[in-house]
């Protein structure tokens, strides 16, 4: 099985999942945050909030990149301040290809989240009230594991979609073996070098077996969320 | 002691409600869907503040607003059933039952866990989930989950209303048992006349937003102005009566009340228990003379009291039997005839399988 890669496409496969796990879950507790907001919030400017967050989904990812590296290039607002203060660069770093990631999955968690809130029962909530559970209580124990299926839905589609990211990790963080190339752009450079179709192939399959592994987990979690939730499986 | 006086609006409808009402016992508001009945109990629980007025359950007031008072639903210790159960899907029914419990003090939990899966019978659900349960087992949990919250006035609201009569049958006879055993105080909502005469202590009805008649239920019960109560063709005297024999040989059971005793049909109480008895108001006689050589058990003197206003062939006519009242529907004729009016002494003639336990 080691054979069966070199290291250079092996270490495509680790940053992919490397880029896939932090992106996704450095999303979800700003997510969920935001989908409450959207959803309970009455605030002006909501609207520019949904918008924004939004905004990712419609964008050309290309696009997204080129935002990114206008706000966290060394000279941009932000990368400025965080390369002086921090010195922190994100700009062709794998964190860089991180934030690209999770600017882009960003809104399929909103998304499904919010979905997931809306559905919610308020009267399970007054319930919870009634028998003496305070605020943060009630979100911890009856909001929270009812928005379980949400959650998990908007994890597993956040997570196969930035697999798949490309446009705006190649704009934001370029392609640096080992540092930013993931799987689809280990697969895009393979196709670009002559000789290079075996190693795309494989790596192809690489990306499908991953893909059709995530589509597994997550019919099992979803089982699993179901029968918590007291529902025939 | 419940003292509730408060005042509020949602959207056009205006509520207005003030009563009073003993402790332990059940306090029923009763009244026709859409007069403000939920909207009392949940300012009650504190999930609706009311615009002003107060609420004070014993010594505890849990909203003043001439005070600035409103204490958070999470910490009034009010138990409350809904009509649509509200059990949380994601925990078993043993874990919805502690749900309240784990939240009260320590140090102050006198309604044991175990007593209430035996009071209610739902011993053999623990394991399973919400969803999997009938709809009387799912309301006798939330029954179970609102008491063991330790609760110092239990709320029930319509906790009949989603059930068909076989399940309301299953369940009545738990809430009368934890009325009995656990000597709380409830209040209890409904539009159901049967419930309301086979539970209430006290009785609140409620039309439009306001509070249209209030008092002890044997009281109302007698009273020839109470919407939905004594305006009802089937009418019935409640009367809260004391087992004080039974004689065996001639299957009979005497009960007294405040007022004379009555002899009805035997059934199975212990001497000396409270006993509330139904009297239908057509199948009560009215004589002005102790008639002689008759079947009828029961031949109770007293007053009259009111007689309604004309409105068709037959009318109310209220007796006052001692402190008691009993209402017996007469026809026009009759009343006439016998030349019937206020304070005139009366007969009234019950017959002892004409007088009904409620629920049965």
């Amino acid at each position: 099985m080691i054979d069966f890669l070199s290291p250079d496409e092996w270490s495509a496969l680790r940053i992919s999942l490397i880029v896939a796990v932090y992106s996704v879950v450095a999303c979800l507790p700003v997510a969920i945050g935001v989908a409450w907001l959207l959803a309970r919030g009455r605030f002006f400017g909501r609207g520019v909030l949904d918008a924004l967050a939004h905004v990712p989904l419609v964008l050309p990812p290309v696009v997204v990149g080129y935002v990114l590296l206008m706000l966290f290039g060394i000279r941009g607002p932000l990368g400025a301040f965080l390369y002086e203060t921090f010195g922190i660069r994100l700009v062709f770093t794998t964190a860089g290809a991180v934030l690209a990631t999770a600017v882009m999955v960003f809104p399929l968690i909103v998304r499904a989240v919010r979905l997931s809130i809306d559905a919610l029962d308020l009267g399970l909530d007054e319930a919870a009230r009634t028998l003496g559970a305070g605020p943060l209580d009630r979100f911890r124990t009856v909001t929270l594991p009812l928005m379980a299926p949400g959650i998990l839905s908007g994890v597993i589609v956040a997570f196969a979609a930035s697999l798949g990211e490309f446009g705006a990790v190649i704009t934001f963080a370029s392609n640096i073996p080992g540092e930013t190339r993931t799987l689809p752009l280990a697969i895009y450079t393979a196709i670009q070098t002559p000789g290079g179709d075996a190693a795309a192939a494989r790596l192809a399959t690489i990306s499908f077996v991953l893909a059709v592994a995530g589509l597994i987990a997550s019919e099992v979690a979803a089982r699993r969320v179901r029968r918590m939730l007291g529902r025939a499986a | 002691m419940i003292d509730v006086a408060i005042a509020t609006r949602l959207g056009a409808f205006a509520i207005d409600v003030a009563f009073r009402a003993p402790t332990p016992g059940v306090t029923a508001l009763f009244g026709p869907s859409g007069a403000g009945k939920t909207s009392v109990v949940r300012a009650l629980a504190g999930l609706l503040r009311p615009q002003s007025g107060r609420i004070a359950v014993g010594d505890i007031v849990f909203f003043d607003s001439s005070r600035g008072i409103d204490m958070p639903a999470e910490r009034r210790r009010v138990g409350y059933v809904f009509q649509d159960s509200r059990l949380f899907p994601h925990l078993s029914i043993a874990d919805n039952l502690r749900y309240g419990l784990r939240r009260a003090p320590a140090d102050d939990r006198p309604i044991p866990f175990d007593h209430v899966v035996a009071l209610l019978g739902i011993g053999a659900l623990l394991e399973r989930r919400p969803l999997t349960l009938s709809g009387g087992e799912r309301q006798r949990v939330a029954i179970g989950r609102a008491l063991l919250s330790q609760p110092r006035l239990l709320l029930m609201d319509e906790p009949l209303a989603s059930l068909d009569a076989e399940r309301k049958a299953e369940v009545l006879p738990y809430i009368e048992r934890l009325r009995d055993d656990l000597s709380l105080a409830i209040v209890y909502v409904s539009h159901a006349r049967a419930e309301v005469e086979r539970l209430a202590r006290t009785l609140v009805v409620v039309e439009q937003g306001r509070v249209s008649a209030a008092g002890p239920m044997s009281e109302l019960s007698a009273r020839l102005d109470v919407r939905g109560i004594s305006d009802a063709p089937d009418a019935a005297s409640v009367i809260d009566t004391t087992v004080l024999a039974h004689d065996v040989g001639r299957r009979l059971t005497r009960l007294g009340f405040d007022g004379g005793e009555l002899m009805v049909g035997a059934f199975v109480a212990d001497v000396g228990a409270r006993v509330r008895v139904l009297i239908p108001a057509r199948e009560v006689i009215v004589a002005t003379e102790r008639p002689d050589g008759i079947s009828v058990r029961n031949v109770l003197s007293g007053r009259i009291g009111e007689i309604e206003g004309h409105r068709g062939g037959d009318a109310l006519v209220q007796i006052r039997i001692g402190n008691t009242g009993i209402l017996a529907r007469l026809t026009r004729d009759a009343i006439d005839r016998l030349r019937l009016a206020t304070g005139r002494e009366v007969y009234a003639l019950i017959k002892a399988s004409s007088v009904e336990r409620p629920g049965s």
